[in-house]
């Protein structure tokens, strides 16, 4: 019997805005304007909340957090080309994507701060779950929500991020498997932003893409620049109509790069070079987006000094209600163990409270 | 009433809740066609069909994780490991997730999902199927570990079980699945979770024994209060978390006695914590130490060498006379 070939696979890439602004108008989504400008405005709102947080975090007024500048296309692109019953399930590098869906610059100042009430700022119903901080153990959560939604008759898809170090863990390979096998209605966005902490890509994996990754598990995969608004918005919309449609699941690939340090807790200098940053800010997300804008007529300095005061005016009232909040119920995680309270804990509860009450006595 | 043994017993109580509530989902390696490698889930498949009856691919982390996500979404997850020994793989998703995510979220998500498991030895397999390994999920708030000890209690438990708000570990004596029948009633039975059971009153001595240990402490104490004329009193701990702290310390109180049997390993396990709380409220009620009657700090041994490890009949009755003698 001769050796033959029993299957072959191809994978695309796509990018219809490059890194000089050049467009590829064959490919350029019909977005309207308003979408357009959307997109534009949450982009922003990520980027310089990140700018605040960063300062109120050497400051010492907020805890650690890993910033998302650079990143704020994938996100942002994607929160807005979901519709209202499709899940949100995140890591923690998707602010954009995050309030996009709702939630405030409040809510994750209070989580930043180390306060729960940051993870309950929405209702249920609003479909977005809470940060992630397991790398890739989302995704099995997304895989079972996905089946959930179809097997309610809820029209409902899911979309999980995660990052590049994530498809190294085991969960990640489960859930594109347990995704596939029951065809899932879940689209896997991978943030490939190059480095994992310290660790880059090309020692976190041998393969040439992690796109390819979603070959093994038979679903469509694709690598996008995920720098180009223009280029998710379409890789997104096509797996979110698979999805919808009853066909799946998907893997897509967002190639980037995390601008910024992992968390607030490193220093970037001690694994990786300026030049490289520097080269990256070149491709940056914002810049080349507001290029498109301007060339299409809808975007001048004007309209950005507007919105940057706007967006200021914003931040601003946020972080002083942040500051301004005093009703922490100290006792609170006490009622958020199970739905009844056990004797237990009950009576923790009572020695908690008197150990506070002495010490607040012995002031 | 029929008599069932435990296997049987708990499939009736899943069976019906499946019947109850459309949003019960059973889902876990071989448990579609084939039952489950020990027949728990056997007829279920055939029954309410394939999207409710689940053989998933070979994936701990995989069933934990997609059962929270079902969970969240508002399906009853009834998730289970083939063997207690392979759950390992998806501590993360219990400790990291399930156990979290109504504090994680203040209230606004919650888990209620059921993760069954047999336990402990008895079935002379291979190695990793035989611990007790109730203490590494009790040590999690906001799990809760039930572990029934006859077919009538394991029936109201899983009820119970898939009824209630928050994660459940459900863990399935296995030595006990079928080593006897009991009536179990068709009709609805539900116990409380959270709740130990007198099983046996007494006023000399208080023993406490959870899963297959009950069978071997009730053999005991029957064979020893016959020789002895000592009245035991037995309690059957029925949840390790959160533990039942006001039955035990009302048995200690009244008889001064205790003996703890667990088939786990002697130290950090639920007869540590059982001693300590005993400690914080009935102390100057001890006449005697309290005893503890465990598995030996050792890597569970192969079933060849097992059934000497657990507790047996003879530690226990050692155990009674010492504290009894003291």
């Amino acid at each position: 019997m001769p050796r033959e070939t029993i299957a072959e696979f191809g994978l695309e890439h796509l990018q219809i805005l490059d890194d000089t602004g050049k467009l590829d108008a064959k490919l350029e989504p019909k977005l309207d304007d308003a979408h357009l400008l959307e997109i534009y405005r949450y982009m922003m709102l990520a980027r310089e909340s990140d700018k605040r947080m960063l300062n109120l975090q050497r400051q010492g007024r907020i805890g650690t957090f890993g910033p998302s500048t650079g990143q704020e296309a994938i996100a942002v692109t994607t929160a807005l080309a979901m519709n209202d019953e499709d899940w949100l399930v995140g890591a923690f590098r998707e602010l954009g994507a995050r309030l996009v869906r709702g939630e405030t610059l409040l809510g994750n100042l209070l989580l930043y701060n180390g306060c729960e009430e940051g993870n309950a700022v929405l209702p249920a119903e609003k479909r977005v779950l809470p940060i992630n901080i397991i790398v890739a153990s989302q995704n099995l959560q997304a895989v079972g929500l996905g089946y959930a939604m179809k097997h309610q008759g809820d029209k409902g898809a899911v979309v999980s991020f995660m990052g590049d170090g994530a498809t190294s863990e085991g969960d990640f390979h489960e859930a594109l498997n347990f995704a596939s096998v029951w065809r899932a209605p879940v689209i896997f966005i991978s943030q490939n932003n190059q480095w994992a902490i310290s660790v880059p890509r090309e020692k976190q994996m041998h393969s040439q893409t992690i796109a390819q990754k979603g070959i093994a598990y038979d679903m469509p995969c694709i690598q996008v620049d995920g720098n180009d608004v223009l280029a998710m918005h379409v890789a997104v919309t096509e797996a979110l109509d698979r999805a919808h449609a009853g066909e799946g699941p998907t893997l897509i690939e967002a190639v980037t790069y995390r601008l910024m340090m992992h968390t607030t807790a490193d220093d970037p200098r001690k694994y990786r070079s300026e030049e490289e940053e520097n080269e990256w800010w070149e491709k940056e997300p914002i810049k080349r987006f507001r290029g498109y804008l301007e060339k299409k007529g809808l975007w001048d300095d004007k309209r950005e000094e507007a919105l940057l005061a706007e967006l200021k005016a914003q931040i601003d009232t946020d972080v002083k209600e942040f500051e301004s909040r005093t009703d922490f119920k100290v006792d609170a995680p006490f009622d958020y163990v199970y739905a009844e309270e056990p004797a237990e804990i009950a009576q923790q509860r009572t020695e908690f409270l008197e150990s506070i009450g002495k010490e607040a006595n012995h002031g | 009433m029929a008599k069932l043994n435990m296997v049987q017993a708990i499939n009736l109580g899943m069976k019906q809740e499946m019947a109850n509530d459309d949003s019960v989902i059973m889902l876990g390696e071989d448990v579609g066609v084939d039952g489950g490698v020990f027949r728990v889930t056997d007829g279920l498949q055939e029954i309410y069909g394939e999207d409710r009856v689940m053989d998933t691919p070979l994936a701990e982390s995989g069933i934990v994780g997609a059962s929270i996500g079902m969970a969240l979404a508002g399906l009853k997850p009834v998730a289970e490991m083939q063997f207690s020994g392979f759950s390992y793989l998806a501590i993360h998703q219990m400790e990291g997730h399930a156990a979290r995510y109504r504090s994680r979220s203040q209230g606004v998500w919650t888990c209620p999902m059921v993760l069954r498991m047999p336990y402990g030895g008895g079935v002379r397999a291979l190695e990793h199927h035989s611990e007790s390994r109730e203490v590494l999920w009790a040590h999690n708030p906001g799990l809760k570990v039930v572990i029934p000890s006859t077919p009538r209690n394991a029936r109201a438990l899983i009820v119970a079980a898939i009824r209630d708000p928050d994660p459940v570990v459900f863990m399935e004596p296995k030595h006990s699945y079928r080593a006897f029948k009991e009536e179990v009633p068709e009709a609805e039975e539900v116990l409380p979770i959270g709740k130990a059971r007198v099983v046996q009153e007494g006023s000399d001595l208080t023993v406490i024994a959870w899963g297959a240990a009950m069978r071997t402490v009730q053999k005991a104490a029957k064979a020893f209060g016959e020789k002895t004329g000592k009245s035991i009193e037995i309690i059957d701990l029925l949840t390790i978390s959160p533990m039942d702290t006001e039955t035990i310390v009302a048995s200690v109180k009244k008889t001064g006695r205790c003996v703890i049997v667990q088939e786990a390993v002697r130290s950090f396990g639920p007869a540590s914590e059982i001693i300590a709380r005993i400690n914080d409220h009935a102390l100057m009620y001890l006449e005697a130490p309290v005893a503890r009657v465990t598995g030996f700090d050792v890597v569970t041994p192969n079933f060849f060498r097992e059934k000497m490890y657990v507790p047996t009949v003879e530690r226990i009755s050692d155990a009674l006379n010492q504290t009894l003698d003291f």
